[in-house]
């Protein structure tokens, strides 16, 4: 695990965390060094501070990801959403903003690790299955609680693409190029309709969601805390 | 206006001149005549200075000098001439600001009293020189006594030359050192004949004449006597100063009285001479008859240009106006201690005198302890008062013709009442005539209707009728009488008339005032003001008018919003110029009058405000005293409008700086409270797990660490708030605005706060299909948060929140209750202000933020927030969102 933050009281917390969460800690305290490290150590994911010293952190992501897709989550403060949204589209696999706690850490981490095997073992399952929802993908039928739910195909889209990062946040202008291509990257309008009419269909409180997050100015998120709670 | 006579100090002052540090030096090379000498030695005390290393420069020299002039010339540096073409001829002049840019030591600058050419900066040369002494330099220049203004005309007399160009005496007096240069008048003409002396050829002709030896003589008795004179007012000034001010015991001053005719301009000159041997101050006065028929602007203007004279030549002016010429010039003789009073003598013809009353006899009789000099005129020598012309131009056809009327009425009034009333009785209708016609009318026909009214009762009612004879002589005692009666009412009346019409037009002047100050009391915006102000002054002065403000450094602004004609640079160096100087300039002033436009400062206690400013226009050179007054009267009111709009800015700023301070402070103490509240919190719970962690109990252990994550989510939460806060102040924010779904929002905002309202129920009753509305979803977010955080506080662990939504005549409408304890109807006010705290007390109040950001935050959305008491109970916050059509979308089918 390679911690790139120049904060080191921050460095600190997140090496005794991981560490009892028995990962193996790297650190780097500015941007040359964990791009350095990045290459020589070849991490299994990479936890980047936005706000560094020497360079931008969006310039890290991007030299990172001229050569891997490790998993790299972003740590960002409060009101940088723009910086957030910029890294997400240069190839961040999830975000967390600062101040957070150790658990949310462990859960994106754990999704993005998750993620990456998957990438690596191949192609996406046939069917997808998370708390009360089951997909078979290969004949595009939704099943909540074992009841076929009937989608549009927009709809069936949208939540094909949120499962299929499950746990991981989706960018507006991702749901947007997939769904209704690259052309209509403006039109956050009817991606809001459709995320409505998916929460109708889904949740049982489309007010209260459990399955389909909001990340404000973001994106969404197809959670899977909803089982995670219950284990945990 | 006027100044009470100077102490020993200020003439000391006088004589040290420290207002004069740093201004360049004058001297005059002083001469009776052309062809003395004066510009050799001018040249050759240059070239003495030259050698002694002072940095000199020959500014200007009149061309086609005597061969050893040139000689001497070609020594000294020269600035080249600046090349005029006007109408064809090529004339050649002194280049003022190269002189200004080059600035040595000490400049040569030829003929004191020259005209510049047309076009030029400065009318006359002196003016040129003021500029140079101004800037520090020292300057030589050489004068002819000729061209003195005060004795301009007695050269005149003496010659037979006039000479146009005049010097004003101030000049002369002001000058450091005069240096007489001086040749009998033998040599001179000896030399004058030998070719020594350079004339140019248009001037050979009078100068013929003007080289007798007779006017050379009285010539050099002029320059002589006017050295000496200099000489001895200087000599008198030291002894004054060296002995006391007690000798000054007696100050004199002089008030000399101004008509329209030439002769006035005389009387001037004379009063300047007397002034100037008494050294005393004085004043030239015209006294303006109010309700007088109509004067012809063509006398006012011939008032207007003897008062400029006297200005020129040193005097204070004014115009009086009076009703009574006589009681009135004593009452402002003696306000303004005036100790002798110069007249005219006076031209009217013996009879006149008798039946109208002499002036110069009633003031003679009434002065009391002022002396009055009577100066004798000079009838032939002025050109013929142009009264026949005044008269014609104004004759009262209406008030003549009105006066032959109302006696035809009378007349016809007594044909009926002749044989019922005695004759002697029928006067009194005529006298009723007389009345009406002096209250009407003017003078004149007051008098006429007097004069015809005798005549036609005589006619018509005394025996023997038909013929002007009358048989009893008794009736001559009645006309005698009726014509007295008549006169002295007539006289009566008008007086009580023109009094009040002075009054009428006082009061349509002080409510014009009045009304102009209330106009731009109205405006708005200082650009709104001053374009008023414009327009108004415009209309008063009857040309283009402009307001030009300074900036805080008292410098005029190029550009010139305000201002009805367009400001050149070169008018924008005449209003900074009057600005600088607190002095009117421009056209129609002595100073830079050559310009296009005329311009008074705005400066009020030292403090310069701006100019208003008048386009010079072919009719309004000389504006009438009534209107030059109203102008005055107007920018005074202009002047303090622009004083006290300053100073209301200046009190307002003081009241937003004290306020800075108070929400600083405020800041301060919330600040270094609410902080440290917490983390006195964390470091007690972090101390007591660093050194009790062994030998703690788990459940105490947890909830030191509960108390340290409370502790630092509420700092979060008061570090987010106080950014949000300083950034809607600051108005950095940028919305990002997107089309949002209230659903969505407050789907998310109650997922974020799960621990928080963990305690209770959230109610969420959301309109079905509400329609979309565009936000900032980061910021709006926020907004939600504070709202249900502001209600988890204020409410028990227990009882329900509810988020309701639905679309109203007035937009979206999102609402937030608790069942909580309310809201004090005294807080309901000040609740969204920020570091505002209820009187209600929990446990925790925080900063007094949140409800602030959350109204900076609905306000920059172009929506509104407020909050309510619940008639059930608890508090209710309410958002009201614009709502906005958003595109309709498409409709899909149902995939199977």
């Amino acid at each position: 695990m390679l911690v790139i933050e120049d904060e080191e009281p921050i460095r600190k917390f997140l090496r005794i965390a991981l560490e009892s969460n028995e990962f193996a800690v790297i650190e780097a305290a500015d941007g040359q060094e964990g791009i350095r490290q990045a290459a020589t150590a070849q991490p299994d994911a990479v936890l980047l501070d936005l706000g560094l010293p020497d360079i931008d952190g969006l310039e890290v992501i991007k030299r990172i990801r001229e050569w891997s897709q490790m998993p790299l989550i972003v740590l960002s403060a409060r009101g940088q959403e723009n910086d957030k949204v910029g890294a997400l589209e240069l190839g961040a696999d999830d975000y967390l903003t600062k101040p957070f706690g150790v658990r949310e850490l462990l859960v994106r981490l754990k999704v993005s690790l998750r993620h990456q095997q998957q990438r690596h073992t191949g192609g996406e399952p046939a069917v997808f299955s998370s708390g009360p929802l089951e997909i078979d993908l290969a004949r595009r039928i939704v099943k909540l609680r074992g009841e076929q739910v009937h989608l549009t195909p927009i709809e069936y889209k949208l939540l094909q693409i949120l499962t299929r990062y499950a746990g991981k946040v989706v960018t507006h202008r991702q749901l947007l190029i997939e769904v209704w291509g690259p052309n209509n990257t403006g039109d956050t309008h009817y991606l809001r309709q459709y995320m409505g009419h998916l929460r109708h269909k889904l949740e049982i409180d489309p007010a209260k969601p459990v399955l389909l997050l909001t990340e404000p100015g973001v994106g969404y998120r197809f959670s899977e805390e909803t089982t995670e709670d219950h284990t945990s | 206006m006027m100044t009470e006579r100077p102490n020993p100090d200020a003439l000391l002052e006088a004589i040290d001149r420290p207002e004069d540090l740093g201004r360049g030096r004058l001297k005059i090379f002083f001469g009776a005549a052309p062809g003395v000498g004066k510009t050799y030695a001018m040249l050759e005390a240059a070239a003495r200075e030259l050698k002694s290393g002072v940095d000199i420069v020959i500014g200007y020299l009149e061309p086609h000098q005597r061969p050893d002039t040139t000689a001497l010339a070609q020594g000294l540096p020269a600035i080249p001439p600046k090349y005029f073409e006007h109408r064809g001829v090529q004339l050649s002049e002194f280049d003022l600001d190269a002189a200004l840019a080059r600035k040595p030591k000490l400049i040569i600058v030829d003929e004191l009293a020259h005209t510049n050419a047309p076009g030029s900066a400065n009318n006359k040369r002196w003016q040129d020189i003021e500029h140079l002494l101004a800037a520090g330099i020292d300057v030589y220049t050489t004068l002819n006594v000729q061209h003195l203004e005060t004795i301009n005309d007695v050269v005149a007399q003496a010659t037979g030359v006039a000479v146009r160009e005049t010097v004003p005496d101030a000049v002369f007096e002001g000058a450091w050192e005069v240096e007489l240069i001086d040749l009998p008048p033998d040599e001179l003409i000896a030399r004058l004949k030998s070719g020594k002396v350079y004339i140019a050829e248009q001037a050979q002709r009078a100068s013929e004449s003007f080289f007798k030896k007779g006017n050379l003589i009285a010539l050099r008795d002029l320059a002589l006597r006017q050295t000496a004179d200099r000489l001895d007012r200087q000599l008198d000034k030291y002894r004054r100063i060296q002995t006391d001010g007690g000798s000054l015991a007696v100050y004199e001053k002089l008030l000399v009285c101004v008509g329209p005719s030439p002769l006035s301009a005389k009387l001037v000159r004379a009063a300047g001479r007397m002034a100037a041997s008494l050294r005393c101050r004085w004043l030239a006065v015209h006294i303006d008859i109010i309700g007088r028929a109509g004067v012809s602007s063509n006398v006012r203007e011939r008032v207007l240009k003897n008062l400029r004279l006297a200005e020129q030549l040193g005097a204070e002016t004014a115009i009086l106006p009076a009703t009574e010429m006589v009681s009135d010039l004593l009452k402002f003789a003696s306000d303004h201690n005036i100790s002798k009073i110069i007249v005219g003598k006076p031209q009217n013809p013996r009879w006149k005198e008798l039946i109208f009353g002499s002036f110069v006899y009633t003031l003679t009789r009434r002065c009391r302890e002022i002396d009055v000099y009577v100066i004798s005129g000079d009838p032939e020598k002025g050109p013929a008062r142009p009264t026949t012309a005044r008269i014609a131009k104004t004759f009262d056809y209406l008030g003549y013709g009105g006066s032959v009327a109302i006696v035809a009425g009378c007349t016809a009034v007594n044909w009926l009442l002749r044989r019922h009333v005695d004759p002697l009785n029928l006067v009194m209708v005529y006298l009723i005539g007389v009345v009406m016609a002096s209250s009407r009318f003017r003078r004149g026909p007051s008098i006429l209707t007097a004069l015809l009214s005798v005549l036609v009762f005589d006619f018509l009612f005394v025996v023997p009728y038909w013929t002007f004879a009358v048989s009893d002589t008794e009736y001559l005692f009645t006309f005698a009488c009726m014509l007295l009666t008549g006169l002295v009412i007539s006289s009566l009346t008008y007086r009580l008339r023109s009094q009040s019409e002075i009054l009428r037009e006082r009061g349509q002047r002080t409510a014009r005032l009045f009304q102009f100050s209330r106009t731009l009391a109205e405006c708005k915006t200082r650009l709104e003001l001053i374009t008023t102000a414009a327009a108004t002054l415009a209309e008063a002065a009857g040309t283009r008018a402009g307001v030009i403000l300074a900036a805080d450094d008292g410098r005029l602004g190029l550009d010139s919003p305000a201002s009805q004609f367009p400001l050149t640079p070169q008018l924008h160096a005449v209003a900074s110029w009057a600005l600088e100087h607190d002095q009117p300039a421009g056209s129609g002033t002595s100073v830079l009058s050559a310009s296009t436009a005329t311009f008074y400062p705005l400066v009020i206690n030292s403090q310069k405000l701006g100019v208003a400013g008048f386009e010079a226009s072919e009719t309004s050179m000389l504006p009438d005293p009534e209107r030059l007054a109203l102008i005055e009267a107007l920018i005074d009111v202009l002047k303090n409008t622009l004083d006290r709009l300053n100073l209301t800015e200046q009190a307002e700023k003081a009241r937003l700086d004290a306020e800075a301070e108070r929400v600083r402070n405020i800041l301060l103490s919330t600040v270094s409270h609410d902080l440290r509240t917490p983390l006195a919190a964390i470091e007690g719970a972090g101390t007591t797990l660093l050194e009790n962690g062994e030998t703690l109990k788990p459940e105490a252990r947890r909830a030191l660490l509960n108390t340290v994550v409370e502790e630092v989510d509420y700092l979060n939460r008061l570090v987010g708030n106080l950014l949000d806060a300083t950034r809607i102040d600051g108005g950095t924010v940028i919305l990002k605005k997107e089309w949002q779904s209230a659903e969505e929002m407050v789907g998310s905002v109650v997922h974020r706060l799960k621990r928080l309202l963990s305690d209770r129920p959230v109610i969420i009753n959301l309109a079905d299909h509400l329609p979309l509305f565009r936000a900032d979803a980061i910021l709006f977010n926020q907004v939600l948060i504070n709202l249900l955080e502001n209600s988890a506080k204020f409410s028990q662990s227990g009882s329900p929140i509810e988020i309701g939504g639905r679309q109203t005549s007035e937009g979206i409408e999102i609402t937030i209750s608790d069942r909580g304890s309310g809201i004090a109807e005294e807080d309901l006010p000040y609740l969204f202000d920020k570091f505002f705290r209820g009187r209600q007390s929990t446990e925790r109040q925080g900063a007094g933020l949140g409800l602030a950001v959350c109204k900076g935050i609905i306000e920059l959305h172009g929506g509104s927030i407020r909050a309510e008491n619940r008639n059930s109970g608890g508090a209710k916050f309410i958002i009201i969102m614009p709502f906005e059509s958003p595109p309709a979308a498409e409709a899909e089918p149902i995939a199977g």
